[in-house]
């Protein structure tokens, strides 16, 4: 019998990525809407001196934590850890296994699966049990397709564990508890000496000083701002916030990639995103539209950008951020 | 040395509309392309070519009309192109066109696979992994730079949300490239006329003998349940306002947070 949601939980420099987080939060409303049956949260975590984190895994949600610590384990390498995740699956069965959709995420899962022979679902924007059946175990995941322009809803019938891969902030991590019990377990696992990949050198990305992800204000520039760019700037900030870019001010040059909101940007979700001179295309919107407010500011009364707005105002950005930055001087 | 590149052919998805009645795409008049990734995996093939000598061979499962991107190929200055083939293999998902297109290569002599980190009509960056998988090679995904390729070796840099890695890789060995790897060349003229005489080599499953249990929609683990768009809510008035009145509404909104 499967049973369980298991969550891959990814360490980066020795802290658990925030995605990881929400998905343990996400697996445990799912098995909040099923509780009969009896599933468990479920995270894994391997690297090497990362038993320490274990506490934290249970601490935002997780029932038991499966810890597989090991000295050759501290450059991720995907035949290794495919390897380790493909004997937790014998060994437990899960029914359903979730992984952050980062760049690790996103080499690791699909080898896993064909590994295991089951399916995966890349970029779930969201995941619920079949609707339409209170007992079922089907797992209804829906992505964007075709660059956007369609989303589609995978299921993955036959094959165990139904898994996916689901980017940031597209669910909320639950408020840590430290009062909260689980069981830790250790995974013992032989490494296979795998001399196939070996470092040459780690270069440390010069240090971005913004992080859109994590900013609570979001000053967002699209076409429509191209040539006032440093308006962002003083306004980003004026508010203390981070400045975003559509696309097109990225294909431009104008912008670093870095700071693209949208499918294949980053997705955002601040408490404020204030989006200037941009159209509002499904493939920026998917980025944006779980924003606690939305403001945006468009000289076309007719631009998509108005759809997902909270507050929406006709009007040249420019000339509008010009006003809003003299209140703070 | 002998390098297979993996290239799908795509519709343009920049120009992809939706019918809004019905819920579908409107492929009619779609130009196809090779898909971006893909294509810098080609030039990243043809530029170690250049240097080091190699043969390259670009692979592709698809319909038979998928003919005319390994024409484009030839174009570019590829040296073989192999389209894999058959009414069984339609319906695929990523699994299943996984286990083809690997039985596909093994037929095949290569000592680097390189695919495309994503095709753009699907987004899902997992067929690379899952081939890798499949013929038991070391893989790294997301290859942003490819900085020395010697006598069994390639190293590749990476990089994560955090950090890059340069990595030496033993071949043989499959990497998957991003379109920002390098720009594609134009296709020359000469390998352009060419390419018409050049052969495509095709495999079907009387080739492959895939079981077909593996392979095609029965084949696939994952099916699509459902497609819509999304439907739209309006959630707020539009409002007209001049630049003092907008930064008012604005500064209003904001000011529980600042
Ligand atoms: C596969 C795929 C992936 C994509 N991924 C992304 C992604 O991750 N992120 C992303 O953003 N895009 C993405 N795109 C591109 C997307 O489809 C749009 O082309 C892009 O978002 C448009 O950017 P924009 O709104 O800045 O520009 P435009 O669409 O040109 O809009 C500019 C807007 O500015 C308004 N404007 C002009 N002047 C002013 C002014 N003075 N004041 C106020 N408003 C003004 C105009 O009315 C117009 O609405 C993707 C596309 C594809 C096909
Ligand atoms: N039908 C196909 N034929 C050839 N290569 C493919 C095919 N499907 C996927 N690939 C390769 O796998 C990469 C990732 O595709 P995907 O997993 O669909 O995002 C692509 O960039 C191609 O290099």
């Amino acid at each position: 019998m499967t049973k369980d949601i298991f969550v891959y939980v990814e360490v980066q420099d020795n802290k658990i990525m925030d995605v990881s987080l929400e998905l343990i939060n996400k697996a445990k409303e799912l098995i909040d809407s099923r509780k009969d049956f009896g599933f468990q949260v479920v995270g894994v975590l391997i690297g090497n001196k990362i038993s320490n984190l274990a506490a934290e895994v249970i601490y935002y949600g997780a029932d038991k934590v499966i810890v597989c610590d090991h000295a050759d384990l501290s450059l991720y390498n995907t035949m290794n850890y495919a390897e380790i995740i493909k004997g937790i699956i014998k060994k437990y069965n899960p029914e359903i296994f979730l992984y952050g959709g980062t760049i690790l995420g996103r080499d690791l899962a699909p080898r896993v699966s064909a590994k295991v022979n089951t399916g995966l679902t890349a970029d779930a924007t969201s995941i619920e049990f079949d609707p339409n059946d209170e007992f079922s175990k089907e797992l209804w995941i829906t992505r964007p397709a075709f660059g956007g322009n369609l989303f589609a809803t995978i299921v993955c019938p036959n094959h165990k564990p139904q898994m996916a891969t689901v980017r940031g902030n597209v669910f909320e991590k639950a408020i840590r508890c430290e009062n909260k019990r689980g069981e830790i377990l250790e995974y013992k696992y032989d490494i296979i000496t795998n001399n196939a990949i070996t470092l040459v050198r780690k270069i440390d990305k010069i240090q971005k000083k913004s992080d859109i992800t994590k900013a609570k204000i979001i000053v967002s520039g699209g076409r429509g701002m191209s040539s006032n760019i440093d308006l962002l700037e003083e306004t980003a900030i004026n508010l203390k916030g981070e400045v975003g870019a559509s696309r097109a001010l990225i294909d431009e040059g104008l912008c670093p990639k870095t700071i693209q909101v949208g499918q294949t940007g980053k997705t955002v979700k601040p408490i404020i995103y204030l989006a200037c001179g941009i159209s509002g295309a499904v493939q920026h919107t998917a980025g944006m539209e779980n924003s606690e407010m939305i403001i945006a500011i468009n000289t076309d009364e007719n631009a998509p950008i108005f759809d997902v707005a909270d507050i929406s105002i006709v009007g040249d950005a420019s000339k509008i951020l010009h006003e809003l930055n003299t209140r703070f001087k | 040395m002998n390098i297979i590149v993996l290239a799908k052919q795509v519709p343009n998805t920049t120009e992809m509309k939706v019918n809004k009645e019905t819920g579908t795409l409107i492929r009619d008049g779609i130009e196809t392309i090779i898909n971006p990734d893909d294509l810098a995996g080609i030039e990243a093939a043809l530029r170690i070519k250049e240097k080091n000598g190699a043969k390259v061979t670009v692979v592709t499962m698809g319909p038979n009309n998928a003919e005319s991107m390994l024409r484009e190929a030839y174009g570019l200055g590829v040296d073989e192109t192999v389209l894999v083939t058959d009414k069984a293999f339609a319906g695929s998902d990523t699994l299943a066109t996984s286990k083809i297109l690997a039985e596909a290569i093994k037929n095949l002599e290569y000592d680097l696979i390189i695919a495309g980190r994503q095709a753009i009509d699907g987004d899902t960056a997992q067929v690379g992994p899952q081939i890798a998988e499949l013929l038991s090679l070391p893989q790294v995904s997301y290859v942003e730079e490819i900085t020395d390729i010697e006598e069994g070796f390639i190293t590749v840099i990476k990089s994560t949300e955090t950090h890059s890695f340069e990595l030496n890789v033993r071949m043989p060995a499959l990497i998957t490239t991003l379109s920002e790897l390098n720009t594609a060349r134009y296709m020359n003229v000469k390998d352009v006329w060419e390419s018409y005489d050049k052969e495509v080599k095709k495999f079907n499953n009387n080739d492959l003998k895939l079981n077909k249990e593996e392979i095609g929609l029965k084949g696939s683990p994952t099916r699509v349940k459902k497609t819509f768009i999304k439907a739209i809510t309006k959630k707020s008035e539009k409002q007209i306002l001049n630049a003092a009145k907008a930064a008012d509404v604005i500064v209003e909104a904001l000011n529980p947070h600042l």
